[in-house]
């Protein structure tokens, strides 16, 4: 009997064996995959307990903190937003059940400490089989809480977005998104519900999307410093390049008409006039005919070299964020051939095109810098909660879209238009401001969304900003987005 | 002393499970790990009762098998009279008298292991050849146990017996081909229950795919719900809790089981699921220790067995060490999603009156079995 005894005490020893394997695999291989799934009741509870770092504005004023609780012999934390409305899109939120958005989302790994690395995790587990609270990494952002609150004053309530960059480093300094909503609104009752039904003065925009980063606008004539830098720097035109302005151009055998633009006091046709000018009294039929001999692939081709058909990286999730680009039924559309572009209204910024705010300015401080686009951010620093620093943001740089030659035209081509153009309103004393203003049709009569984008000092640029106002009735960029623009570069400059 | 030659080892790393156990209840509930010391003083006396009675031979015990079979199923029924029984998670396998609850399938399992043992050592032979006539008895207490069991929905404890039917008949038989067919019948038989009966079909679909894309019939709340909401959300929310201890657990005392509305997570979690809770606060190396703890048991009953010089002795210890392997097996291999999952304790560990007393009945078991082998080797 006992050749059974052995082959049986085999086989119970083999199936307990089996047990520290299975269990192994239960607790080492398929931790990561058990922990992200939706209904895990313990790393719901498990989150709250970890206290979530702080989101920082640029001043050190707290953006986001937690509430401390002590429930069933456990502390938990909640999620709470002192600056309430001021950057909800940015920022997002964290919530008890465990769903995150915006930059709550994309830097959850450092804010709830789970970011390890050789050096931290055996402190960690310590930490942890000693029971103490996991502090997780605290967040200092670029974005100025007082020009973000300005930014927002300026809009009014009215739906639109203002960007503000460094023009060097790419920095994000405001970065404001109207109608806005209070995040600590989210987890009461029916909060969820009040935020969606909140849809600003034009009626069918979302509080919850940024738009800054992925509001589509037709650019109008803000596009024309895309068509300006495809004409100038492949060498077709030159800044004092003439053209014939009888007040429209001719396309496809009928007439494209100007604009009306606030500053023609005089004939709306301008006559003999050089593409500078052109671009100062931002003329359409300049660059209706400038789109018509280089053609719409080219400007297309330029339009991506700054980055168009392609997210801009920011430190916010991906999804937060559009591309900018020909769109038809709601997407993004690539043109087989040259046939199925009209080249004529491209050039000002209307057929199918539609762009960010943040894509318009990125634009301009490829211009303000010298022909290299600054790569957009807006984490300036991690902070473990021991105050050692985690990870520093250095600038970076996107690409070089345009030859530093091509830039400072332009550069010079946007003065004009604040000095003498359709931007006059931007004025500020004693410093140079550089822009372009855009009014593009919507096709719904004298209701225009109104734009500028700007940068200034214009001869060593330091800040780009970038405005758009949803649907304005008689509302042109010139005389609505300007002066905003305007306060917030006074506000940076410190004038 | 009235077993001066038993195995030295058993009795401690009883103490030590007991102890694993006591220790993770009252971290769960102190009002139960109170309640669940009584039951450790009763197990206590009946281990000392079961020694005292039984230390001059315990082999006495073999004239009676018949006794224990009947006294067996008569266990496995008790819980589906009237008034006694009481249903617990659609399954009836517990008598309450009074505010004492008890779980009589424990106990008929021991009942059950002694009446194969001293069953199989009589007829070990004859049943090798094959003859119906001698399987006749055998076959009406196992089966009448097998249905008592399935009529109260007792699948975990169902499984547990045939384990420990088919280890000892190849230990009395030395046929493997006993094995082989029985393991086929098994396989035919759990296959044609699934079609049949809901409750098993449930266990195997939950094993196989604890985890639903979509929305199903969810009978608990009467609308589409996902499995791991429904069916398999206790055996899902277990694993979860194994994932959140990984390899070095949360500590003791700092596991995570109740949700943030402050309800338990895992239902069960003293008794059945015990050991997601100490995988959770002690983590991999924690629960592989244990482990370990429970081989070096099995390893030493195994080894009375082997010591033993009869037939008997050696069929009751392996049914006793190997029934003590199994139902490890049956719980944790359920909780890992090694096989489907199937209600049953951990032994010593987990909380219950009737698992105490009947693990400690059959530590008295091995002990009795290896003071006289051991006896007989000294006096050789």
């Amino acid at each position: 009997m006992n050749k059974q005894l052995l082959h049986v005490s085999v086989a119970a020893l083999v199936l307990l064996a089996a047990l520290i394997v299975s269990t192994t695999y239960w607790q080492t291989w398929a931790v990561g995959d058990l922990a992200d799934r939706q209904d895990n009741a313990i790393q719901l509870v498990a989150r709250l307990t970890v206290d979530r770092g702080k989101i920082l504005g640029a001043g050190g004023t707290v953006l986001a903190t937690n509430r401390k609780h002590r429930k069933h012999g456990l502390t938990t934390f909640t999620r709470r937003y002192p600056a309430g409305h001021l950057a909800p899109q940015v920022i997002g939120y964290s919530t008890a059940a465990g769903t995150t958005t915006g930059l709550e989302a994309s830097l959850e790994d450092y804010l709830t400490g789970a970011n390890t690395n050789l050096s931290n995790t055996f402190s960690q587990e310590l930490d942890k089989l000693g029971g103490k609270t996991v502090h997780g990494d605290n967040v200092i952002l670029t974005l100025r809480p007082a020009l973000q609150s300005l930014a927002l004053q300026e809009l009014q309530g009215r739906c639109g977005a203002v960007v503000a960059l460094d023009a060097k480093t790419g920095a994000v300094y405001a970065m404001a998104s109207s109608p806005t909503y209070d995040p600590n609104l989210i987890e009461q009752p029916n909060g969820f519900a009040k935020v969606l039904r909140i849809k600003g003065s034009c009626g069918d925009s979302s509080a919850l999307v940024n738009n800054a980063t992925a509001g589509l606008y037709p650019p109008g004539s803000t596009f024309k410093m895309v068509t300006a830098a495809a004409a100038l720097d492949s060498g077709a035109y030159t800044p004092s390049s003439v053209f014939d302005d009888p007040g429209y151009c001719v396309e496809y055998g009928s007439h494209v008409s100007n604009a009306g633009n606030p500053d023609q006091n005089g004939p709306e046709a301008f006559g003999s006039v050089t593409l500078e000018q052109g671009f100062e009294h931002s003329i359409n039929s300049v660059f209706c005919n400038v789109g018509k001999h280089i053609g719409g692939e080219k400007i297309l081709e330029y339009a991506k070299r700054f980055g168009f058909y392609s997210l801009p990286p920011l430190d916010t999730p991906p999804s937060t964020s559009q591309q900018s680009g020909l769109y038809k039924n709601g997407k993004l559309w690539f043109p087989k051939d040259s046939n199925q572009i009209d080249p004529g209204r491209l050039a000002f910024g209307q057929f199918n095109m539609l762009a960010t705010p943040l894509q318009m300015a990125l634009v301009a401080a490829t211009i303000a810098d010298k022909g290299a686009e600054p790569k957009p951010y807006l984490v300036q620093k991690i902070v473990a909660s021991d105050g050692s620093t985690v990870a520093t943001t250095s600038p970076q740089t996107l690409g070089h879209p345009i030859k530093a030659s091509t830039a400072a035209e332009l550069n010079r081509m946007m003065q004009l238009v604040v000095q003498a153009g359709t931007g006059t309103s931007a004025q500020i004393p004693g410093v140079a401001v550089a822009g372009k203003t855009g009014t593009a049709e919507l096709g719904l009569g004298t209701v225009y969304d109104a734009w500028f984008v700007c940068f200034a000092p214009a001869n060593n640029p330091r800040f780009v900003v970038s405005v758009v106002v949803e649907k304005q009735p008689n509302g042109f960029g010139g005389s609505v987005s300007a002066p905003i623009a305007k306060a917030i570069l006074e506000k940076l400059l410190g004038t | 002393m009235t077993v001066p030659l038993a195995d030295p080892y058993l009795l401690p790393m009883a103490a030590l499970l007991t102890a694993i156990g006591v220790t993770e209840i009252y971290r769960l509930g102190p009002g139960n790990a109170f309640r669940q010391g009584l039951w450790i003083v009763i197990g206590v006396a009946a281990f000392g009762a079961t020694l005292f009675w039984l230390h001059k031979d315990y082999r006495a015990l073999e004239h009676y098998k018949y006794v224990f079979g009947v006294t067996a199923i008569g266990l496995l029924f008790l819980p589906a009279l009237p008034v006694i029984g009481e249903t617990v998670n659609g399954s009836r396998l517990w008598i309450h008298v009074g505010s004492l609850q008890f779980q009589p399938g424990e106990l008929g399992k021991i009942a059950l292991i002694v009446f194969l043992a001293a069953y199989l050592r009589e007829k070990r032979e004859v049943l090798a050849q094959g003859r119906l006539k001698d399987w006749g008895p055998l076959l009406v207490i196992w089966g009448g146990a097998m249905l008592v069991l399935f009529a109260t929905n007792d699948l975990g404890s169902a499984l547990l017996y045939y384990g420990i039917f088919l280890a000892m008949l190849y230990v009395a038989t030395a046929r493997i081909s006993f094995v082989a067919a029985a393991l086929g019948l098994f396989l035919v038989g759990a296959f044609g229950l699934s079609y049949f009966t809901p409750h098993v079909q449930d266990r195997v679909t939950n094993w196989l795919s604890p985890w639903s894309a979509h929305k199903i019939y969810c009978p608990l709340v009467g609308h589409d719900a996902l499995r791991q909401d429904c069916q398999s959300y206790q055996l899902v929310q277990s694993l979860y809790s194994l994932g959140h201890g990984g390899f070095g657990g949360t500590g003791l005392g700092h596991g995570i089981f109740t949700s943030t509305s402050g309800g338990q997570v895992i239902p069960d979690l003293n008794t059945d699921f015990i050991y997601s809770a100490l995988a959770q606060e002690l983590g991999l190396v924690g629960v592989s220790a244990l482990l370990l703890l429970y081989m070096a048991f099995v390893l030493r009953g195994f080894r009375i067995a082997l010591a033993a010089s009869d037939g008997f002795s050696k069929l009751l210890a392996a049914g006793l060490s190997f029934g003590f392997a199994f139902q490890t097996f049956v719980i944790v291999g359920g909780i890992t999603r090694v096989i489907p999952l199937t209600g049953i304790t951990l032994p010593f560990v987990s909380y219950g009156g009737s698992s105490v007393v009947a693990n400690f009945l059959l530590v008295a078991g091995l002990l009795l079995i290896s003071n006289r082998a051991n006896r007989q080797e000294a006096g050789a």
